[in-house]
């Protein structure tokens, strides 16, 4: 006779579910596990950090009546023609080939409904994003697939990419299956092969040699748009510091919960640092150079309302930018695919493997049939109430502080809830005075 | 002809002169002084010689234009040029035609390491030696060498031509000498006919491309990435 047990049977914290799963997968299959998205950890994030709303020591402005600006000038620094946004939330650079014309289209629709700008992708200018964006940014990539000076002129921004997020050293891979004939041909490679994209750019290395870049760029360009320059969130501070030595108009640091179009698990989950974590050093560096908001700042990775957008502000961003967020308010991940999820082996809200170029919602697709499911004008207008929705979160939160502009939010508005987010973010632990660290 | 002199006037004036200009006009410019991102963003047909050596992507993302260079160049000589011609009479450092679209570009002396880098259709011709790392992850177009070629040369190269007549000290991952059919043997010709290069022998050189083994991803090849 079988003994009973008297205790429950016991799990393992290190070997958890989704870790024996995976070494199973790797065992069975050879290959590391390549998927979209950022950093799925439970990270020390914004939602760590809580505003102190105005009361007695301090004056709270009256909701829907008093104002709350919420425009900002981007690139003002070198270019006579900045970037005048509507709201300091911006579409992060994704590009055609992950993403479908349709997708871009929508992404260019709703940024323009509300007046933000969106940006391109490793692969260059696709007609469909041009012509519905009305300030779009266009991004200089290491691999420059579809890079061309004719585009060039047609941006009203250009991005230097030196890192994303998700993978700070890394590269980036478009796997063979999303490769239909329009990619191919804007990358200048054959159908249905894997499409590396470099990890470094073919044609500088380092901070002096960025700096002769950026002169380029502005003679190509006659001086006339902003010069960003993306890294990822690693060593923020000399990071932003070099770009902007370097005569970066806008930096963009982008945090390790940013998202790609595919890379590797590991590296997404193991390289780089969270996004809270960035911002602070970040805005340092811009201060120790005289540059804060002469240089601006962009802070990305994660951000998924106007209390994060109102916190990023609030620690010194000049604005935020959003993409996993944007897909999501396009239909990605929607519980209404769930049948076709399931079919896939996952479920809506853990889909992530974009590169397979399967997508039910038809945004990380080039299929035919799926990319049909993603109506552009719909898609935008849905992106166009979510960006608004995060607008009015932040005024909402920044009257309740006092402040009749967004980005006259300050660490001093903030706390912190544990200890660690109070050392990220430079701000106390809520109800002490300490700031770890300082 | 018209003279810039950059004795006289600054990078700005002479390269918006120079995309300002009307088609067929010829320039000279003098006293370059090694100046970075001389000449770029060019959009139409227009001659420039630029009398002196000059610093990093000179004539950098032109389309159109013909470019001669009465000296040496710096790292990323014509990046990402989509047409027209480049003609450096010394030698170039580091990048030369890097991520080039289309054009060509012709080189009396020698290219120093990742000449070629990422081409995605220019054709590149260097009378001397090229260094290491040559034509890594090069996509489309021809990199002739007269002269020698440094290690690692056509590095994870998709389905650009090499041809050299000098000694290459290694090849990169998966780029392997290939056969010299007649169809390349023309291919060559047409390459230096039009860049009006005529002292060679065809025969000479030999042709290296990809092996395609590395296409797509397949854990068998692991060592290798």
């Amino acid at each position: 006779m079988k003994k009973k047990s008297i205790t429950e049977p016991r799990t393992s914290y290190t070997f958890d579910a989704y870790t024996n799963s995976e070494i199973r997968r790797a065992a069975e299959t050879g290959i590391y596990d390549i998927r979209g998205g950022g950093s799925k950890r439970n990270l020390p994030n914004f939602d760590d950090l809580l505003f102190l709303g105005a009361s007695i020591s301090r004056y709270p402005l009256e909701g829907y009546r008093e104002a709350c600006n919420t425009k900002v000038i981007l690139g003002d620094r070198f270019s006579s023609n900045p970037l005048n946004l509507e709201i300091p939330i911006t579409i992060a650079g994704m590009s055609f080939g992950a993403l479908s014309a349709q997708a871009k289209e929508a992404l260019g629709r709703g940024a323009s409904l509300v007046g933000t700008s969106t940006t391109t992708g490793d692969g260059g200018m696709t007609k469909e994003e041009r012509g519905h964006s009305k300030q779009l940014v266009y991004q200089l990539l290491p691999s420059r697939y579809g890079m061309n000076p004719d585009d060039l002129r047609k941006a009203d921004a250009i991005e230097i990419v030196v890192g994303q997020g998700a993978k700070p050293g890394g590269g980036g891979m478009l796997l063979g299956q999303k490769i239909n004939d329009r990619v191919a041909e804007m990358r200048t490679l054959p159908k249905g092969i894997d499409q590396r994209s470099p990890c470094r750019h073919p044609d500088w290395t380092g901070p002096d040699d960025m700096e002769i870049k950026i002169l380029e760029l502005r003679e190509i360009t006659g001086w006339k748009v902003p010069i960003f320059v993306k890294v990822a969130g690693s060593r923020p501070y000399y990071d932003v510091a070099l770009a902007a030595k370097s005569g970066a108009d806008v930096v963009v640091v982008d945090g390790m919960q940013g998202g790609t179009a595919a890379t590797q698990e590991v590296f997404i989950e193991n390289v780089g640092i969270p996004t809270l974590a960035c911002v602070r050093p970040a805005v340092r560096a811009l201060q120790e150079l005289g540059l804060h908001r002469k240089v601006q700042l962009i802070v990305s990775g994660g951000i998924r309302n106007g209390a994060d957008v109102a916190k990023a502000l609030a620690l010194g961003a000049d604005a935020v930018s959003i993409g996993s967020a944007a897909l999501i308010a396009l239909g990605d991940n929607d519980p209404r695919y769930q049948k076709d999820y399931e079919k896939l082996g996952t479920t809506a809200g853990s889909f992530d493997d974009w590169h397979e170029g399967l997508d039910p919602a038809g945004i990380t697709t080039q299929d035919k049939k799926l990319v049909k499911r993603l109506d552009p004008k719909l898609g935008g207008k849905r992106l166009a109430n979510y960006l608004n929705v995060m607008t009015m979160e932040a005024q909402t939160i920044a009257r309740a502080c006092g402040k009749n502009d967004l980005r006259n939010l300050e660490p001093e508005d903030l706390c912190a809830l544990t200890v660690e987010s109070a050392a990220m973010a430079g701000v106390p632990l809520a109800g002490t005075n300490w700031i770890p660290g300082n | 002809m018209h003279i810039l002199d950059f004795n006289k006037l600054s990078l700005r004036d002479i390269n918006k002169t120079l995309q300002g200009s009307d088609k067929n006009s010829f320039f000279s410019i003098r006293n370059p002084k090694g100046s970075h991102a001389l000449a770029v963003g060019i959009n139409k047909k227009i001659t420039v010689e630029v009398v002196g050596s000059v610093g990093y992507y000179c004539a950098g993302m032109n389309k159109f234009s013909d470019i001669k260079v009465e000296g040496s160049a710096g790292p990323g000589l014509g990046e990402n040029m989509m047409s027209g011609n480049i003609h450096v009479t010394g030698d170039v450092s580091q990048y030369a035609g890097a991520s080039g679209h289309g054009g060509s570009i012709l080189v009396d002396g020698n290219a120093s390491s990742r000449c070629g880098i990422s081409m995605k259709g220019v054709d590149i011709i260097v009378k001397g030696n090229v260094g290491h790392m040559s034509a890594f992850m090069a996509q489309r177009g021809n990199l002739v060498i007269f002269g020698d070629a440094g290690h690692a040369l056509g590095d994870s190269i998709y389905e650009a031509n090499i041809y050299v007549a000098g000694e290459v000290a290694s090849l990169g991952a998966d780029c392997i000498e290939k056969k010299m059919t007649k169809k390349h043997l023309s291919n060559l010709e047409n390459i230096l006919s039009n860049a009006y290069v005529s002292d060679y022998n065809p025969d000479t050189f030999r042709r290296f491309g990809s092996a395609r083994s590395l296409y797509n991803f397949n854990v068998d090849n692991a060592k290798i990435y």
